[in-house]
């Protein structure tokens, strides 16, 4: 299945700190078909540096997509039978507005003076596009890590428009050491002196911040068994340590190699916008009463954790499912056995494939019923 | 708490558990039901086809939710005895506990907090007095075994042993009102002497 990125332009956006964004486009890209009843249309929600090519091969690249063992024929996320939209968040670089954007006011590069943005713009955004669509309500809203939390958010802000919600490997609220590990990221970022207070876009990218900010990513994504397996103490293409500080290790090869293949494809001021949006992400609004959130939710939920994820823990899901209980809601949950960490949702997907298709075909049919 | 202390194959079929066919009896259509160690859901979903229920599940072992996740059952990962705390009180018409009473490590616990959560309650189990129980443990002089009792002492499943008449006793000491029971050996209906000649027992508080 080769797939092309689309893009939607609208006028104008209002956005949680008050500033509006004008005008601003969406990428997104879309699989299977949209039923004559328009009722199995099915948006994914990608994670933090994820973008709008969740599957099928790209016209562009021929790279396939990010979440190509979750959608496609006969998949969980079944394009035989469902109309699967996927789109790029605000802030991010991949096709929709963020900061790397030409602000059309000055003719360069929005950089900081792109606006701050939450997950609960995304979500508008993305809302905006389902409804240039013409898709009156989504039988599911699936993603993991931050796609998640967007998830949980269409569930809370737009609950007439969901049926049901998939939120991966997630938390509803940023803890500490989130916010700590992301600090780290930006930290690295702007510490590189190419970073320029973000007005980079005519010179060159900070590309060693960028690269130390997703190497410290891709450790918090595995987990200590995930990294055993995989490097364990083997020596990279050398039988002696070399008694410097090049390359010993193969994870020390490793994570310089995802380092600087990161630089390539995106851009560290989306970088800072978008882990900001992650840590000021709190589905209560700082309240800390999730039941209230969920007073007026009558989707169904179907939660999933996995048990060496370190990064968004199984109790930050069980505690949603917890709340959700206690408020009577439609939960479906399950903490599935893998060493994979934090990428699980992405690697390890067979058992997570069973239940999402269960959940989603029990959805239909209750949404029929209805 | 497992859902199997009948030594059955993971997929149960409604033959194979007569305390279903009983449960499927009592369950009134498009009524809130809450199975407490749902296994893979095998009730619930039967009840949701046939009877159109509101359907959740309990179920502590993940391998067991994953299959009742997969065929459509809203079940939840969990601990019987930490997840009932959660729920409002009657926020279900049902709460089942089908053989599962004697694996549950407060028994009296759970029942109370089944009829806080639920308007009736519903628990079925193997029936300790039975007779073939009996026999075994005169001319054995140790822990039956049985087919009714499949485990050896160490590793059953079962940390509570009861008779029909203990039930009863304990819904007589604790105002349990019993509004309804069933008394099965096999699939057929026991009428005499339930104690001595049934398997199992199922019954209806609230």
């Amino acid at each position: 299945m080769v797939v092309e990125t689309q893009c939607a332009r609208f006028e104008s956006i209002a956005l949680d700190s008050g500033a509006t964004l004008s005008p601003v486009e969406v990428a997104y890209e879309t699989y299977g078909r949209l039923n004559a009843t328009r009722t199995n249309a099915i948006l994914i929600t990608h994670a933090f540096t994820g973008d709008a090519h969740a599957a099928g091969i790209s016209h562009e690249n021929g790279k396939p997509g990010w979440w190509e063992n979750m959608i496609g024929a006969g998949k969980a996320f079944d394009t035989d039978r469902y109309f699967v939209i996927c789109s790029n968040v605000l802030g991010g670089c991949q096709g929709t507005t963020g900061p790397g954007t030409i602000n059309p006011a000055t003719g360069k590069p929005y950089a900081l003076t792109f606006p701050v943005i939450t997950i609960r713009d995304m979500v508008r955004l993305q809302r905006m596009l389902i409804e240039h669509l013409g898709i009156p309500k989504l039988l599911a809203v699936a993603g993991g890590s931050m796609g998640g939390m967007q998830a949980l958010e269409w569930a809370v802000s737009y609950p007439e428009m969901v049926c049901s919600t998939i939120p991966i490997a997630t938390t509803w609220r940023h803890s500490a050491q989130q916010i700590a590990f992301n600090e780290v990221g930006r930290q690295a970022i702007m510490a590189d002196p190419d970073w320029a207070e973000g007005d980079y876009y005519e010179t060159k990218p900070p590309a060693r911040g960028l690269s130390i900010a997703r190497m410290v990513g891709h450790i918090t994504y595995m987990s200590d068994e995930s990294m055993r397996e995989k490097f364990g103490r083997r020596l990279r293409e050398k039988e002696k340590f070399g008694f410097d500080f090049g390359v010993d290790f193969e994870v020390e090869s490793y994570l310089r190699y995802r380092g600087n293949q990161f630089v390539s494809r995106f851009d560290a001021n989306s970088y800072l916008y978008i882990t900001k949006a992650e840590d000021y992400f709190d589905l209560t609004n700082g309240t800390g009463k999730l039941a209230e959130a969920f007073t007026t939710v009558d989707t169904r939920f179907l939660v999933i954790s996995f048990t060496s994820d370190w990064l968004y823990p199984s109790y930050q899901s069980q505690e949603i499912v917890r709340v959700l209980r206690r408020v009577n809601g439609d939960v479906a949950y399950c903490d599935l056995q893998s060493n994979y960490g934090h990428d699980a949702f992405l690697v390890d997907v067979a058992e997570q494939s069973e239940i999402v298709r269960g959940f989603l075909t029990s959805t239909e049919r209750m949404a029929k019923a209805a | 708490m497992s859902a199997h202390p009948l030594p059955v194959a993971n997929a149960v079929t409604l033959e194979e558990r007569p305390d279903f066919n009983v449960i499927g009896e009592i369950i009134q259509p498009r009524s809130r039901v809450l199975d407490l160690g749902c296994g893979e859901g095998e009730l619930l979903a039967w009840l949701v086809e046939n009877k159109n229920v509101m359907a959740r599940g309990v179920e502590i072992s993940a391998a067991q939710v994953r299959k009742a996740i997969g065929r459509g059952v809203s079940a939840y990962q969990g601990d019987i005895d930490e997840g009932l705390a959660d729920y409002p009180s009657k926020a279900f018409d049902y709460v089942i506990l089908s053989q599962t009473l004697q694996e549950t490590h407060a028994p009296l616990q759970v029942l109370k907090e089944m009829l806080r959560v639920g308007r009736r309650a519903i628990i079925s189990f193997p029936n300790f007095g039975h007779w073939t129980m009996r026999r075994a443990m005169l001319f054995t002089g140790q822990a039956p075994k049985t087919k009714l009792f499949p485990y050896d002492w160490y590793n059953s499943p079962n940390i509570h042993f009861l008779s029909i008449n203990d039930f009863e006793d304990l819904c007589r000491d604790n105002g349990f009102p019993i509004e309804k029971r069933y008394f099965l050996s096999g699939a057929t209906r026991v009428t005499i002497l339930p104690n001595l000649l049934a398997q199992t027992a199922v019954f209806l508080l609230g």
